[in-house]
C-alpha cells in the first residue's frame, strides 16, 4: 500500500507496539504531526523538549517498554540533548524522533536546521538520518530493535521533511532490520562458568554488587536464589535499588559515595566481589587504588566493552544476566557465611546510633523524616519514587526501602537536574495504576517545573514533594566540606511554591514541622488530582556519610555521634 | 607497543565518523587510520594502528564492536601479517645531487615517478621502519614535501576474515539509495 513517510512513522511506532509519545511540534517535523489524526497513538503535549525526552525515559524505566520522543529541527532537536546523554548513561530505551529540514537544504544552514546526528553520535547507542520515504520503516524497526536489545539505550531517528512527505509502498514485511555487525546477544564460554564457580565455592567473605542491570535483565528471582542459596549478602547500586528486596536479610543496602558505612567497609573486607549488571562506576568505587584489594572479581556483564574498563576483574562472564545466572545457578553449592554475616552485622551497630532519625527531636524538619515517613505511608502500596539529582536523592536512597524493581526511577550515571518531574509524569504515562511520587530539591525542580502544566494538561495524579532547603544543598555540602564553607552561588531565592502550583491549578501545601508530614501525605494521596507539598527542611543538613571523590571507600566522612550533636545545638 | 586493529564496517555515510568519534571520546590515541573498499562493494576496512596496552587493546576491540556499522574487528598485533605503509616523497635535488639521489632510491627499491628540473619524487612501499630509513638517508639533500598513506595491514597464509562467520552475514548490507557513501 503506498503511503506518505510521516504515515509510515506512526504506522511503525504502533507496530513497534507504542501507544504513547512525548513531543513538541514545529515547522520540519508538521507533516508528521499532521497524520498524527490517523493514528490511536496518544501524543502527550511537554512545555519543553528535554521534558520529552525525560519522559520518554521515565516511561521506559517504569514499564521497560521503549519510551518515545518527538521535536522538530534545530533547537527542537538540541533540547533533547541532555535527557538522550541522561537515557544513555543509564542504559534506558528510548527513541528520538526528530524532524530534519529538506533534503535538498541540508548543510546549507537552513532555517533551523542542525546536524543533530552529528551532535547526538557520542551519546547515542546509534543514529540514522532518514532523507527518503521508503529507508523510514527499515529504520524505525532497527532503532527499535537497537534500543531495546543488548544493552538498551537511546536511539535517534532524524527524518527530512520531504522524507515525511514523499509517498512509497509500505511493506512491514519486507522491511526487516539489517544489521549484520550487531551482536546484542553474546553468552560466556564454558571454562569461564566453571572459573566462576571455583572462586564462588572458595570463598569466605564473598559480596554480590547489584546494579541496574537485574532490573534491566529481569534477573530478579536469580539474584535472589543465588544469594540465598549461597549465603551471599547484596549490596547495591544506586540504580540497583528495587533489584534486590530491601528487607531481605541478605540485603545490606547501597554502596559508594553516600552509601551505609557497614557495605563500604564489607566491600573493602571482602574475599570475593560478584559484580552483577554494574560498571563500578567512581561513585561506587572510590580511589581504585586501594578498591577491595583482598578481593577476587567476577563480573556478570551484557556489555563487553565494560569489562576491566575501572576495575581489573579475575572472571568475567558477557552475557545477558538472567540467562548467565540460570546456566549458573544449578551449579552453585549451598555455603554457610554465617561469621562473614555476623561481622558485617557488628558494624551496623555504629551506623545505628548515628541515624537521624534516632536523634532527640529537636523541633527541625530534616529530609530524612520527610522521606521515611513517606514511605512508612505508602509501603504498601505500589509506589513509584521519582527522584531528581543531589541531596534529596541520597536520602531517598537511605531512608525509602525499596522493595520492588522499577519503584525507584533516578539519574544516575549522568546526575541530570531537572530529571524528576518529567521522568515521573513517563512513568505516571506508564503505570497510570502505580502511585507515583516526586521527591526533587528545590533547585533541580525550577529547572523544568514547566512540565507542570503538562501535568494538568494530561490530568495526571502525580503527588510532588518538594525537598526545599533554601540551597542548591549537594553543592553547599561540598562547600562546607572541601571549599571552607563558602557558599558562593548556591543560596536559591525561591519563589512561593505553593502559589505557583495553584496558578497551574494543582494542589498544594506547606510543611515546616515533622508533626505534619504524615497529615500532610495522607491529604496529598486523598486528593485525586496532582498535588505539590513543600517540605521547608533544615537549611544545612548533610548527607552522611560521604566518601570524598577520590577517597579510599573505607575512609568516610561520618555524622557526629548523637552526643556531640546535642552539644553543638546548644 | 603499537596494535594493528583490522575492521571491517558497513560502507554507509558516517562510518567513519563514528570510529573516529569513539577513539576521541574515550581517549584512545589512533596513531594512523586507513580506509578504503574491499573486494565486497558493501563493506570498508579500516586499518587502524594505537599505541596501547594489551588490556585497553581488548577494550577498543569490544568498544569498536559496539559501534552498529562495525562488522568484524581483527587485533593481528601477535599475528603473522603484512604491514605496509606507502610514501611520496619529493626531494631537492640539484644536477650533482641527482645521481646520489637516484643511487639511495634504487637501495631502498623505491621508484622514481616524478622528475622536475629542481627535484625528484620517489614513490616507496613498505614496512614504516624500511621508509623512516629512506626518509634519514634523503633529508640531507633536502625533503621538499613528503606524505604517506599510514598502515595497511592483512594476515599471513590463507586465514582470512571472511572465514568468520560474523563476515559471512554481510550481503545483507542494505543499499542506501540516494546518499554519498563517504564512509
Amino acid at each position: 500500500m503506498t503511503k506518505t513517510g510521516a504515515q509510515i512513522l506512526w504506522e511503525c511506532l504502533e507496530r513497534e507496539g507504542v501507544k504513547h509519545v512525548f513531543g513538541y511540534p514545529g515547522g520540519a517535523i508538521l507533516p508528521a504531526y499532521d497524520a498524527l489524526k490517523h493514528s490511536d497513538i496518544h501524543h502527550i503535549l511537554v512545555r519543553h523538549e528535554q521534558g520529552a525526552t525525560h519522559m520518554a525515559d521515565g516511561y521506559a524505566r517504569a514499564s521497560g517498554e521503549v519510551g518515545v520522543a518527538v521535536a522538530t529541527s534545530g533547537p527542537g532537536a538540541t533540547n533533547m540533548v541532555t535527557g538522550i546523554a541522561t537515557a544513555m548513561l543509564d542504559s534506558s530505551p528510548i527513541v528520538c524522533i526528530t524532524g530534519q529540514v529538506g533534503s535538498k537544504l541540508i548543510g546549507s544552514d537552513a532555517f533551523q536546521e542542525t546536524d543533530i546526528t552529528g551532535i547526538t553520535l557520542p551519546i547515542t547507542k546509534h543514529n540514522y538520518l532518514v532523507t527518503h520515504a521508503d529507508q523510514l520503516a527499515r529504520v524505525l524497526r532497527e532503532a527499535f530493535y537497537v534500543a531495546r536489545s543488548g544493552r538498551p539505550g537511546p536511539v535517534l531517528v532524524d527524518i527530512t521533511k520531504d522524507a515525511q512527505q514523499s509517498s512509497c509502498e509500505f511493506d512491514w514485511e519486507a522491511a526487516r532490520p539489517q544489521l549484520p555487525g550487531y551482536r546484542p546477544d553474546l553468552s560466556p564460554e564454558e571454562s569461564e562458568y566453571a572459573q566462576a564457580l571455583e572462586l564462588i565455592h572458595k570463598s569466605k567473605r564473598p559480596l554480590i554488587l547489584a546494579g541496574h542491570g537485574i532490573i534491566v535483565s529481569g534477573a530478579m528471582a536469580e539474584v535472589l536464589t543465588l544469594a540465598e542459596k549461597a549465603g551471599i549478602p547484596v549490596a547495591l547500586t544506586l540504580l540497583g535499588l528495587g533489584a534486590f528486596p530491601a528487607s531481605h536479610p541478605l540485603n545490606l543496602g547501597m554502596m559508594g559515595m553516600h552509601g551505609e558505612a557497614w557495605v563500604n567497609h564489607a566491600i573493602q573486607e571482602a574475599d570475593l566481589l560478584l559484580a552483577l549488571g554494574m560498571r563500578f562506576d567512581d561513585r561506587v568505587t572510590g580511589n581504585l587504588k586501594t578498591y577491595a584489594q583482598d578481593a577476587k572479581k567476577i563480573h556478570i556483564e551484557i556489555d563487553p566493552a565494560e569489562i576491566n574498563k575501572n576495575v581489573k576483574v579475575d572472571v568475567a562472564l558477557v552475557g545477558d544476566l538472567r540467562e548467565v545466572l540460570k546456566e549458573l545457578l544449578p551449579r552453585v553449592e549451598s555455603v554457610d557465611h554465617t561469621e562473614w554475616l555476623d561481622s558485617i552485622d557488628k558494624l551496623k551497630g555504629d551506623s545505628a546510633v548515628r541515624d537521624v532519625q534516632k536523634l532527640p527531636d529537636n523541633g527541625h524538619l530534616y529530609a530524612a523524616h520527610v522521606i521515611n515517613d513517606l514511605w512508612r505511608e505508602t509501603r504498601n502500596s505500589n509506589t513509584v519514587v521519582v527522584t531528581d539529582v543531589g541531596q534529596h536523592q541520597m536520602w531517598e536512597a537511605q531512608y525509602f526501602k525499596h522493595e520492588k524493581p522499577r519503584s525507584l526511577i533516578t539519574s544516575g550515571g549522568l546526575g541530570t537536574m531537572g530529571f524528576a518531574l518529567p521522568a515521573a509524569i513517563g512513568a505516571k504515562v506508564a503505570r497510570p495504576d502505580s502511585e507515583v511520587w516526586v521527591i526533587v530539591g528545590d533547585g533541580g525542580f525550577q529547572m523544568t517545573m514547566s512540565e507542570l502544566a503538562t501535568i494538568q494538561q494530561e490530568k495526571l495524579k502525580i503527588n510532588i514533594a518538594i525537598i526545599n532547603n533554601g540551597f542548591l544543598g549537594m553543592v553547599r555540602q561540598w562547600q562546607e566540606f572541601f571549599y571552607e564553607r563558602n557558599y558562593e552561588a548556591t543560596p536559591l531565592l525561591n519563589p512561593n511554591f505553593v502559589k505557583l502550583a495553584e496558578a497551574y491549578g494543582i494542589r498544594s501545601m506547606a510543611v515546616t514541622e515533622r508533626s505534619q508530614v504524615l497529615p500532610t501525605v495522607r491529604a496529598a494521596r486523598d486528593h485525586d488530582g496532582a498535588v505539590l507539598i513543600d517540605f521547608k527542611v533544615e537549611q544545612e543538613d548533610t548527607v552522611y556519610p560521604m566518601v570524598a571523590a577520590g577517597a579510599s571507600l573505607n575512609d568516610m566522612i561520618r555524622r557526629p555521634s548523637p552526643i556531640v550533636e546535642t552539644a553543638a545545638d546548644e | 607497543m603499537l596494535n594493528i586493529f583490522v575492521v571491517y564496517v558497513e560502507n554507509k555515510p558516517g562510518v567513519l565518523t563514528r570510529v573516529a568519534s569513539l577513539f576521541r571520546r574515550r581517549a584512545f590515541n589512533i596513531d594512523s587510520l586507513t580506509v578504503g573498499r574491499t573486494e565486497k562493494p558493501e563493506v570498508s576496512r579500516m586499518t587502524i594502528t594505537v599505541d596501547t596496552n594489551p588490556d585497553q587493546a581488548k577494550r577498543i576491540e569490544a568498544n569498536l564492536y559496539n559501534l552498529v556499522n562495525v562488522l568484524l574487528v581483527e587485533n593481528i598485533t601477535h599475528e603473522p601479517a603484512i604491514a605496509r605503509d606507502l610514501a611520496m616523497i619529493k626531494v631537492a635535488a640539484t644536477h650533482e645531487a641527482r645521481s646520489h639521489v637516484l643511487e639511495l632510491a634504487s637501495v631502498f627499491r623505491a621508484r622514481v615517478v616524478d622528475v622536475a628540473p629542481e627535484s625528484l619524487t620517489i614513490e616507496i612501499t613498505g614496512g614504516e621502519d624500511k621508509i623512516d630509513g629512506l626518509l634519514e638517508v634523503l633529508r640531507p639533500y633536502g625533503v621538499v614535501e613528503m606524505v604517506r598513506t599510514g598502515i595497511v595491514a592483512m594476515r599471513r597464509g590463507t586465514t582470512s576474515a571472511s572465514a568468520n562467520p560474523a563476515q559471512t552475514k554481510t550481503p545483507e548490507v542494505a543499499a542506501d539509495e540516494g546518499v554519498s557513501y563517504s564512509v
